[in-house]
């Protein structure tokens, strides 16, 4: 047998996607501001999202992630600011002459026409010459698995059925931005998550610049080439998925992100890129230092992801290791999460470890010691 | 057991019987008699006979009035119906303060007596220096069918999903265009099932007609003048049996197409899937 050439161990690289992408901007967003009264539901957001991307706008209920969707298909406009899609001014033009389409939260599917007549509702007013329209709709049909159901009415498909009609409505425009409001968020688990990978491909398929609009990290992560990342009308961080979940900027953005152990460390020394902090538990580690890195007298904050430590058994020993006394285990199925306590940190570590060792039958108050990489400690502001 | 459950469920099916009866007893006399020989209404019948209602095509005043009627009719429930469309669209599209009390106000009409309505009416109409005529009864029948039409729109618009409008405007489709394609078709049953309830109060109408008309009478009009001579009873009761036959007809098929309205506008999104 010929032996097998060793498997390369990737490099990280911090931009996650797999094919070119031109880095011309498709939609700019310059200072963007939208206020009701005293309240700001977006407070002067900039972002410039790329043509062909997959961009989210991630965030929790009320952080202004819809009223931008919704300000960039023209249903509602900027109190100060200007939106530019395909190098366009958008000021002034209404939804019905924007080069956009919408998939909407509801689907907005209109319930007395059928699939077909749904599909072609955009088509009608292009007066489209010898059965082109025809050609169009069974194109965008085919596209989002819908074949053949052109004469069912609305009422009689599923929810996936309808958020695909939905897709293939606004697909079928050829728009240079498709923007999707929550589309996934009337789906059960298992569907959801089949539409996150037919999304992806079907973006990637047609090439489109797609902006999604979601609550659910998973779902940006799983998508998106790129998220933006907001909270209360502001956008506080763009980054690759890897990047916001690997390098987050803020406390907010680590803990929107999925769980995250904090640690409170002392500067020692801050050098150009790099920052040298104590901490009680880690002892002395030295981190990149974060791009908006505002120094607040000697403290900082590190973060590391609880699946970042990882469990050393029996005589196992680590270049970087913390010892300490597990407290708390619960059981998830394919994981297990372990509450450990460390000797000098203020709270106890939260560790996640597959089941393939036995991490679900570690005892409660057994001694442990973890590994861990000091590169998966990043430094953040609060 | 089972024969105190058959006594309970016999006894209910007794006055379930009463109850019928008692709403639709004097309803069912007038048919009967109006396909009776004699001409005065009294048990035994006599025989049978279609006579009077061969007669009524031959009354030129009924057919004056009949014609009064369809004009008052068709004008007022489109008065109303437009009235109540801006109303009903207004009160289940926005939210603004005073909603509920305009909602009350418009429904109030319902309530009010009718007769101090008409007084009130005739009283403002003098006040206008407005002669009676037609017109001031389809003034008149507007008001009271203002209620019927919002109730019938309301239900029908209610639960409009307003992202069906922003979805059109987003495929390139103008705000006429919107309404023409998207919200005209969800709340056309809606909109004709108002028209055909407003038609049949106006075409049953008596008092607010009564005070309002001038020389000109409509079908119920007609039929009061008619009551006077013992000799046109039977004709009255066919011309009776024939507005109430139109009348359960026009409501059967408004409430079917309410009932179409309504489910077309709630049956929306993905949430029931």
């Amino acid at each position: 047998m010929p032996e097998q050439p060793p498997i390369e161990r990737p490099q990280s690289d911090r931009t996650q996607s797999d094919r070119a992408q031109s880095d011309r901007a498709m939609i700019e967003i310059r200072n963007v501001t939208r206020s009701y009264g005293s309240f700001k539901a977006l407070d002067d957001a900039s972002l410039t999202i790329r043509e062909g991307e997959f961009f989210s706008l991630l965030g929790p209920s009320g952080c202004g992630k819809t009223t931008l969707l919704r300000m960039i298909a023209g249903f509602d406009n900027p109190t100060s600011g200007s939106i530019a899609v395909g190098g366009q001014p958008m000021e002034g033009i209404p939804a019905n002459r924007r080069p956009t389409n919408m998939v909407f939260q509801s689907y907005a599917i209109f319930p007395h026409l059928n699939v077909e007549q749904n599909v072609a509702y955009g088509l009608k007013r292009l007066k489209l010459q010898g059965g082109e329209e025809k050609r169009r709709v069974e194109e965008a049909l085919a596209q989002v698995s819908l074949t053949g159901l052109g004469k069912r009415l609305a009422t009689e498909l599923s929810g996936g059925q309808r958020q695909r009609v939905a897709l293939a409505r606004a697909l079928v425009m050829r728009p240079k931005v498709l923007l999707l409001d929550e589309p996934l968020s009337a789906l059960d688990k298992k569907l959801r998550e089949q539409m996150q990978v037919e999304l992806r491909r079907l973006q990637q398929a047609v090439g489109i610049t797609f902006v999604l609009v979601t609550h659910d990290q998973y779902e940006a992560l799983a998508m998106s080439d790129r998220i933006a990342v907001m909270f209360g009308g502001r956008i506080a961080q763009v980054a690759s998925p890897k990047e916001i979940y690997q390098r987050p900027v803020n406390r907010q953005v680590a803990d929107f992100l999925g769980g995250m152990n904090f640690v409170k460390a002392e500067i020692v020394e801050e050098n150009g890129a790099s920052l040298i902090v104590d901490t009680l538990g880690f002892g002395r580690v030295k981190t990149d230092k974060p791009k908006a890195f505002v120094r607040n007298g000697g403290a900082a904050t590190l973060g590391i992801r609880p699946e970042r430590l990882r469990v050393l058994w029996d005589n196992a020993t680590a270049k970087f290791e913390v010892a300490g006394k597990v407290v708390e285990r619960h059981y998830f199925g394919e994981i297990t999460h372990l509450i450990v306590e460390i000797p000098g940190l203020e709270k106890p570590l939260s560790v996640t470890e597959t089941n393939d060792f036995g991490a679900d039958d570690i005892p409660v108050g057994t001694p442990i010691r973890l590994a861990y990489d000091p590169e998966a400690l990043v430094a953040m502001g609060d | 057991m089972r024969a105190r459950r058959f006594l309970s469920g016999g006894w209910l099916s007794v006055y379930a019987f009463l109850y019928v009866v008692f709403l639709y007893l004097p309803v069912i006399f007038l048919p009967i008699f109006s396909i009776n020989t004699a001409p005065t209404p009294k048990f035994p019948l006599t025989g049978f006979t279609l006579q009077w209602y061969a007669d009524l095509p031959h009354t030129p005043a009924l057919l004056d009035a009949a014609w009064n009627s369809l004009k008052v009719g068709v004008s007022a429930s489109v008065l109303a119906t437009v009235l109540g469309i801006l109303a009903a669209r207004s009160i289940t599209r926005y939210r603004y303060p005073g909603r509920r009390t305009i909602n009350g106000l418009i429904m109030a009409p319902l309530v009010l007596p009718e007769v101090i309505v008409a007084i009130s009416m005739l009283l403002v109409m003098l006040q206008l220096g407005l002669s009676l005529s037609l017109f001031t009864v389809v003034l008149g029948h507007v008001l009271v069918c203002i209620p019927y039409s919002m109730t019938v729109l309301t239900s029908g618009f209610e639960g409009f999903d307003r992202s069906l409008e922003e979805a059109s405007a987003d495929l390139g489709e103008s705000a006429f265009g919107t309404f023409r394609r998207v919200t005209l078709p969800m709340v056309a049953p809606a909109i004709i099932s108002s028209l055909l309830v407003c038609f049949t109060i106006s075409l049953d109408e008596f008092i607010i007609a009564f005070f309002l008309t001038g020389t000109e009478a409509t079908l119920p009009i007609y039929i009061w003048g008619q009551l006077r001579f013992a000799s046109k009873l039977p004709g009255v009761l066919a011309l009776g049996t024939l507005l109430l036959v139109a009348s359960f007809l026009l409501m059967t098929i408004a409430e079917i197409l309410r009932r179409r309205a309504a489910r077309r506008t709630q049956n929306e999104g993905g949430l029931y899937a």
